[in-house]
Parts: structure tokens; C-alpha cells; sequence
């Protein structure tokens, strides 16, 4: 299980059409879609559902956060995701669609990395699952790039002045994983228990990993 | 092609909310669409650049207003009608009048190999990179009608080449059908001043990876 364990079961039940009242343009447009690819043998039903599964159930930030809290304890596994992310992230199985090319940026305390797709939505599956609405909003894609610092203000992380904001935009086939700074206070840490610690968000670069965070986001 | 989906840069916008514990699809359709996607993506009718270009013809006003997978929804029955693989027809009424012709469909099957491949874009072919890491740049001011992954904020602007990522196909020719133009692609580091103005910060930068397609030595 690789999603969030925070997120709830999701509001199906609640979309219009479910209980009785009327479809959207949207959802008619869907069915019509799927029932004339079935007809034409385009599409397998069977098969959408098990993408569905894959990508619900199956990959996540929680693939990710293993990712970073291999690098905090092991420092030749750090060395390896660094210099060729790709096969260290694979050394999971954490392979494939949109991270075939991994590149991991790692935040100092001299430095703090942000990802953002201006001109679409890229971002790592394998390794984060697919990407959160504000993600792909116009208001992040337009932003990260021109105003970085006032936007993690914003976000909660504030980025001193003598620190360095990197922004990644991900223009070609590359894939970004943030590496987040270990948080204080952790030392002795069984890797279990500080992957439990890494958010997606501090994955992104809009936030940072924090002890009392854990469980959150 | 310089629409909206360009937005790099631009104002008012708003706040980016960020939604607490969301949940990977919002709607039964969202969930559709996306696995219709991937499985009509499958059957190779068009590659990954192509399909990226097509979001972006989205007429601007429409592209704003459409939720995230509305947007993919949109895209979608335009592939499959310029692909002629469905029209306009069969997608108001989701009955096949015409047989699409002998296709394989994705199966449950055929996922592992699709979801676990590990070659994306990458290319083995030899071609010399133009730069190397270093190198002062100029990203070129070039406005195509068709499909760009250099976007407009860094174009004209000088930046330093960081890192040789490696040879790839190249976006810009592969959505148009004009091939897969093997060449380097790097990640150039543009200074947040050079792109912005006086008024950012000194310290920041903006990493964009771009083509040797894009770049001239500045």
C-alpha cells in the first residue's frame, strides 16, 4: 500500500448521478466515451480498472518517502541517488511511466529546491503517484517560476534570505524528487519509522519535513 | 504554440490552495478519463509528445475554465477524431457506427510491461552535444505555431548549461510527426535576474531543461 494512509476513502458516493440526480455534461461525455471505445474494442474495461487500481492503491508519495529515508541513513545509497537517481530509485522497483529519467536535487541549509511543470503537469509516478490539483493549477505553474520565495511564504515555509531557492522546471522528459533537508532530533531513527515523516509536499519543495508533521500531508 | 497552457511567469492567478488529504481522483470520471487516456495512449496512434500538443490547442479561454481531467477529457476526443478512430458523431451518442479497424487493446496483461518499462524518451543514437556543462547560453526566441517545450519566460535569455542530461527524442518535432530529431538535452540554469527583473532575488535561479534545438552560444 503506497498511498497516503492519511487519505480517506474518497467522495464517490457524493458525485452527482450516484444517488439518483443528474449527470453533468462531463459524466455523460465519459460513459459515452468508454461505452463507444468498449464497442469499437479500443478499450478493455477490465484493463482501465486495473490502472485505476494501480495508481489509487498502488503507487504513491509513500514509495517516495522510502526513497528519502534510505538516503538519510545510508550514505553510499545517498552518493548513488544523487549521482544517477533512475537506477537508485529502482533499486525499490520503483520504475517506469513518467520516471523512466530520474533526477534527485537535494536541499542544504544553503540551498532549497522546488518543482513545478510550467508548461503542463510532469512530475514522477513512480515515485509521488499523480499529481495533487494544486500541482497542476494555474496559480502554482504560473507563480513558481516568478515568485518563488513569496509563494512557500505563503505555503507555510519562508526561506531566509541567505538561502538559495532553486526552481525546477520540468520542460523535458526529466523527473524531479526533491530531497528534503532530515529534520533535528531524529538521530537513531529506524528508516521505517523516518519515512513516516516525508510528505509528498516536501518531495515538491513546497514544504519541509518536521517531526510534528508526521502523519500529515 | 504560445497559448495560456505557457503560463510561466504570469499574474493573478490567485493563491495556490492546497487541499488537505486529497484523494487521488475527485470523480468516477476523473478515474475514466485518466485510464481511458492511457489505454487509447497504448494503442500508438499518437506518442506522448503529440498528445501534450493537443492539450494545448485548447482554445485559452476554455483551457482556463476546464477542470484538470476535463481538460484530458477534451484532448482525448480530439486524438480520436483526428485519429479516425471515433467521430464527432459516435462521441455524442457513444455508439460505433463504423468498426475502428483491426486494434489490440490494452489488456490486464499487457500492464506491467507498460507501467514498469523503463525507457521513456532517452535515445542511445551518438549525437556530439553542441555544449557542455559551463557554457554560457542563449535560449532562442523562436514562436512556432506548433509544439514548443522551451517555454516563452526563458526565450532570449542568457543562462549557464548545469548538467548534460543525455540524448532524447525532441518534443518539438516528435508532436509535430516530423520525427524523433535525436539531441542532447540540458538543464540550463537561468539567474531569477537575467528572467525577472532587479527586483528578484540575486541569489535564485530557474532551471529549465532545454534541446540544442533551443540554445545558441551566447
Amino acid at each position: 500500500m503506497a498511498t497516503d494512509p492519511s487519505h480517506p476513502p474518497h467522495p464517490l458516493d457524493h458525485e452527482p448521478g450516484e444517488h439518483g440526480s443528474p449527470l453533468t455534461e462531463t459524466q455523460l461525455r465519459v460513459r459515452a466515451l468508454e461505452s463507444l471505445l468498449v464497442e469499437k474494442g479500443l478499450v478493455d474495461p477490465a484493463a482501465l480498472d486495473a490502472l485505476i487500481d494501480t495508481y489509487q492503491n498502488k503507487i504513491g508519495p509513500r514509495n517516495g518517502a522510502k526513497v528519502v529515508a534510505r538516503a538519510w541513513v545510508d550514505p553510499a545509497y545517498k552518493k548513488r541517488l544523487l549521482e544517477d537517481a533512475s537506477s537508485a530509485i529502482a533499486e525499490f522497483g520503483f520504475v517506469g511511466l513518467q520516471g523512466e529519467d530520474m533526477l534527485v536535487v537535494e536541499n542544504t541549509p544553503k540551498a532549497h529546491n522546488l518543482v513545478v511543470c510550467t508548461l503542463c503537469s510532469c512530475y514522477p509516478w513512480p515515485v509521488l503517484g499523480l499529481p495533487p490539483v494544486w500541482y497542476k493549477s494555474s496559480a502554482y505553474r504560473s507563480r513558481a517560476v516568478i515568485d518563488p520565495r513569496g509563494l512557500l511564504k505563503e505555503l507555510g515555509t519562508p526561506i531566509p534570505e541567505d538561502v538559495e531557492v532553486r526552481v525546477w522546471d520540468s520542460t523535458a522528459e526529466l523527473r524531479y524528487l526533491v530531497l528534503p533537508e532530515r529534520p533535528p532530533s531524529t538521530e537513531g531513527w529506524s528508516e521505517e519509522r523516518l519515512a513516516a515523516l516525508v510528505t509528498r509536499d516536501a518531495m515538491i519543495g513546497v514544504a519541509k519535513v518536521r517531526v510534528r508533521e508526521e502523519g500529515s500531508r | 504554440m504560445n497559448n495560456v497552457h505557457d503560463m510561466g511567469g504570469m499574474h493573478g492567478f490567485g493563491a495556490v490552495e492546497i487541499e488537505h488529504n486529497e484523494p487521488v481522483f475527485h470523480a468516477r470520471w476523473e478515474e475514466r478519463t485518466f485510464a481511458l487516456t492511457l489505454a487509447a495512449e497504448a494503442l500508438g496512434r499518437w506518442n506522448l509528445d503529440m498528445s501534450r500538443y493537443a492539450r494545448e490547442q485548447m482554445p485559452p479561454t476554455e483551457y482556463l475554465r476546464a477542470s484538470y481531467y476535463e481538460c484530458w477529457l477534451w484532448r482525448l476526443r480530439k486524438l480520436l477524431v483526428e485519429r479516425g478512430l471515433a467521430s464527432e458523431g459516435e462521441l455524442q451518442t457513444g455508439r460505433a457506427e463504423s468498426k475502428a479497424g483491426a486494434a489490440r487493446p490494452l489488456r490486464v496483461e499487457d500492464l506491467p510491461r507498460l507501467l514498469q518499462n523503463r525507457r521513456g524518451a532517452r535515445m542511445d543514437d551518438a549525437v556530439a552535444p553542441k555544449f557542455k556543462a559551463g557554457d554560457l547560453v542563449r535560449a532562442r526566441n523562436l514562436n512556432p505555431i506548433g509544439h514548443t517545450r522551451l517555454p516563452r519566460y526563458a526565450r532570449g535569455r542568457q543562462g549557464v548549461i548545469e548538467r548534460d542530461h543525455g540524448v532524447f527524442v525532441f518534443a518539438d518535432a516528435n508532436a509535430m510527426g516530423m520525427g524523433k530529431k535525436p539531441q542532447h538535452v540540458y538543464s540550463v540554469r537561468f539567474p531569477a535576474r537575467e528572467l525577472w527583473g532587479p527586483d528578484a532575488s540575486a541569489r535564485d535561479s530557474v532551471f529549465v531543461d532545454l534541446w540544442d534545438d533551443h540554445l545558441d552560444p551566447a
